[in-house]
């Protein structure tokens, strides 16, 4: 007795009901298909959204209003404003003599108005920040200039667009710089264009228009608070240093003596990347479990097909047993046909979520995403692994019915 | 002796209602004989069958094959001997369908212990079936059988592991007559070669082929006696019923 004989025989019974094997097969290919697309599509988002926060740089330090969970994401992400992260606040991170390891650093306040240049009209994202910004983001202006330090707090209304702003308001024929744009309804100056960057975690910097700091807070939005800043620290190893100092600072600068009243949050990039990866992580697998619920249900079909198949051929069983198969052999004959059906499900699946997932990510991809396509050699594993469990599992019960047939009786059976 | 059983006796429970099927039977078979076993329904034949050919278990009594005590037998021990020493012709054929006759003849071989090589089996059943005279149905599907070579298929079945004992139960009761005698051809040409054969009847004529006769009713042997002029289907044109 060795295992070609039961793998002939599955074959036959699978060939010799075609249609009720293909809808049987057809249940585990969903499941397995679901489970592979969704940690394919998963894992590209969770790439993309720690790619681009990786490019950043890694030797920077941000700081967010309000306290919050190391892990956890911070509050202005729930929705809630808070307005105690001052401009001072970043002159004073700025000095020497507070934190020696900075570099450069920049501040983030942004709003959204009506663009308007000779007839078009369109809302665009505009951001408030410093003149520290090319450095700390390592960003590129491509053409004319960024904004001096004392522009910063000029009140001056100067604008530099990102890439996209620029193709849209301006096209290729009319050189944006000295050019007059309206955003709401005060009138801003161009003076220069970013080199195109694509998108960060949640924003596209090529469709936001930054300016000055104060312009931004006192003419656009009437406000004194920031939304966050960053701090570019010498090198990376001076990260927790530099933190500390950012600490110290503030809580000198808000009154704050015991550490539970902090009003602020300093984050490096790698606890951005542990909150980024804590989320999705968990969205993931929670896609991923409720894509297995279908696998349950194509498990019961297999059942439900094996007890049908375990009926249908009781005189066989009782025929078998009675030239000398023992109950082992009866139930290896009907266990394998329960497997061989989901792993044909299985590897039908795979291949179906795999060339899913890569058709998701050339759309993607074509609609200007950095979009990986990951399909990651664990979860090809975990999916056989998955069908192969389940086959047995939901196998075991029908075999055993069949293994246990009473010989007199099963030949009898009409 | 190849056959010894001692007041075998087989009861039913169903449902608390105990009914005695088989009652203090009690023969010996030798190796070489031909046994019917006669009676009508319900008198207990295919009871007695089924014990003699290990598809059951005695309520009681001793029965001993070629010399051994089968009484502790375990499932696995049984469905051994049921391989190696029983060959069993059904009334019904119990052919798998959509399977070659190859198929269908190695199918013993198949829950055979120790495997044999593949040219081994194929020359085993290409001898099976040459005896049954189908040596060139062999690649033809069981389906695509009359009766009549169904039943022959059976018997290759039967006899391709070599075994001890035949076992038929109503070989002929599913066929025409002249279908029917030449099953009884096989079945007394197998026996001139040396083979043991029990077969059940509930035909007097098909009885009168073998060389014994058990006569059984109402659970209990009646009578035990040896065929005084015995039909040899060989000269017969038709099976009488």
């Amino acid at each position: 007795m060795n295992l070609s004989d039961p793998l002939k025989i599955s074959y036959r019974n699978l060939v010799a009901a075609k249609f009720r094997s293909f809808l049987t097969i057809l249940g585990i290919v969903i499941g397995i298909a679901s489970v592979i697309i969704i940690m394919a599509i998963g894992t590209s988002a969770q790439e993309l959204i720690l790619n681009q926060i990786r490019g950043v740089g890694s030797n920077l330090i941000g700081v967010l209003p309000g306290a919050s969970e190391e892990k956890g994401p911070p509050a202005s992400a729930l929705g809630v404003v808070i307005t105690t992260l001052k401009y001072g606040d970043f002159k004073a991170l700025m000095e020497k003599s507070n934190v020696p390891d900075a570099v450069s650093g920049a501040v983030y306040l942004s709003g959204n108005d009506t663009v308007q240049f000779q007839g078009i009209n369109k809302n665009y994202t505009y951001q408030g920040t410093t003149y520290g910004y090319v450095e700390t983001e390592n960003a590129t202006v491509a053409n004319g200039r960024f904004f001096t330090k004392d522009e910063d707090t000029s009140l001056a209304r100067i604008a530099v667009l990102g890439s996209s702003v620029a193709d849209d308001l301006f096209g290729n024929t009319i050189d944006p710089i000295g050019k007059k744009i309206k955003i709401g309804d005060q009138s801003f100056d161009v003076v220069g264009v970013f080199a195109e960057r694509g998108s960060a975690a949640f924003s596209n910097q090529d469709t936001t228009i930054y300016m000055p700091i104060y312009t931004a807070q006192k003419i656009m939005l009437g406000v004194d608070y920031l939304n966050y800043l960053r701090i570019k620290v010498d090198s990376e190893t001076n990260i927790d240093r530099a933190k500390a100092d950012v600490i110290t600072t503030l809580r000198e600068r808000h009154d704050i003596d015991n550490p539970e009243d902090d009003d602020f949050s300093v984050r490096d990039q790698q606890t951005g990347l542990d909150v980024i990866n804590n989320v999705t992580g968990a969205i993931k697998y929670f896609l991923a479990a409720i894509a297995a619920v279908s696998l349950l249900v194509g498990g019961i079909g297999i059942m439900n097909t094996m007890l049908i198949s375990v009926n249908q051929r009781i005189r066989e069983v009782g025929l078998r047993k009675a030239i000398g198969a023992k109950n082992a052999a009866i139930l290896l004959q009907f266990l394998v046909e329960s497997i061989v059906v989901t792993l044909i499900g299985g590897v039908a699946g795979i291949l179906l979520g795999v060339i899913v997932a890569g058709i998701a990510a050339l759309i993607i991809q074509k609609l200007g995403y950095a979009w990986p396509f990951v399909v990651t050699l664990p979860s090809i594993l975990v999916a056989v692994g998955i069908s192969f469990f389940v086959g047995i599992f939901f196998g075991i019960y029908p075999a055993r019915k069949a293994a246990k047939l009473n010989v007199v009786e099963a030949l009898r059976y009409e | 002796m190849l056959i010894s059983i001692k007041n075998l006796c087989k009861e039913y429970d169903n449902e608390g209602v105990v009914t005695k099927a088989l009652c203090g039977a009690s023969f010996d078979i030798k190796a070489g004989e031909f046994v019917a076993i006669m009676g009508p329904s319900g008198s207990g034949k295919s009871t007695l069958m089924q014990l003699l050919g290990f598809l059951d278990r005695p309520t009681g009594g001793r029965y001993f094959f070629e010399g051994k005590d089968t009484k502790n037998f375990t499932d696995d021990q049984l469905a051994y001997f049921r391989n190696q020493k029983i060959g069993f012709v059904f009334q019904a054929f119990n052919l798998l369908p959509r399977t070659t006759v190859y198929e269908n003849v190695e199918l013993p071989l198949i829950y055979n212990e120790k495997s044999d090589s593949q040219a081994k089996i194929k020359e085993r059943v290409q001898s099976a079936l040459r005896s049954v005279g189908l040596e060139e149905r062999m690649y033809n599907f069981s389906n695509q059988l009359s009766g009549g070579e169904q039943q022959r298929v059976a018997i290759a079945r039967a006899l391709v592991n070599d075994p001890a004992l035949i076992l038929a139960d109503e070989p002929t009761g599913n066929l025409d007559s002249k279908n029917g005698l030449q099953i009884m051809k096989i079945l007394q040409s197998l026996n001139n070669e040396g083979r043991t054969i029990v077969m059940v009847t509930h035909e007097t004529y098909t009885s009168e082929h073998a060389k014994r006769i058990i006569s059984m009713l109402d659970g209990t042997i009646v009578k035990d006696e040896l065929v005084k002029r015995r039909r040899i289907a060989d000269k017969e044109k038709g099976l009488l019923k």
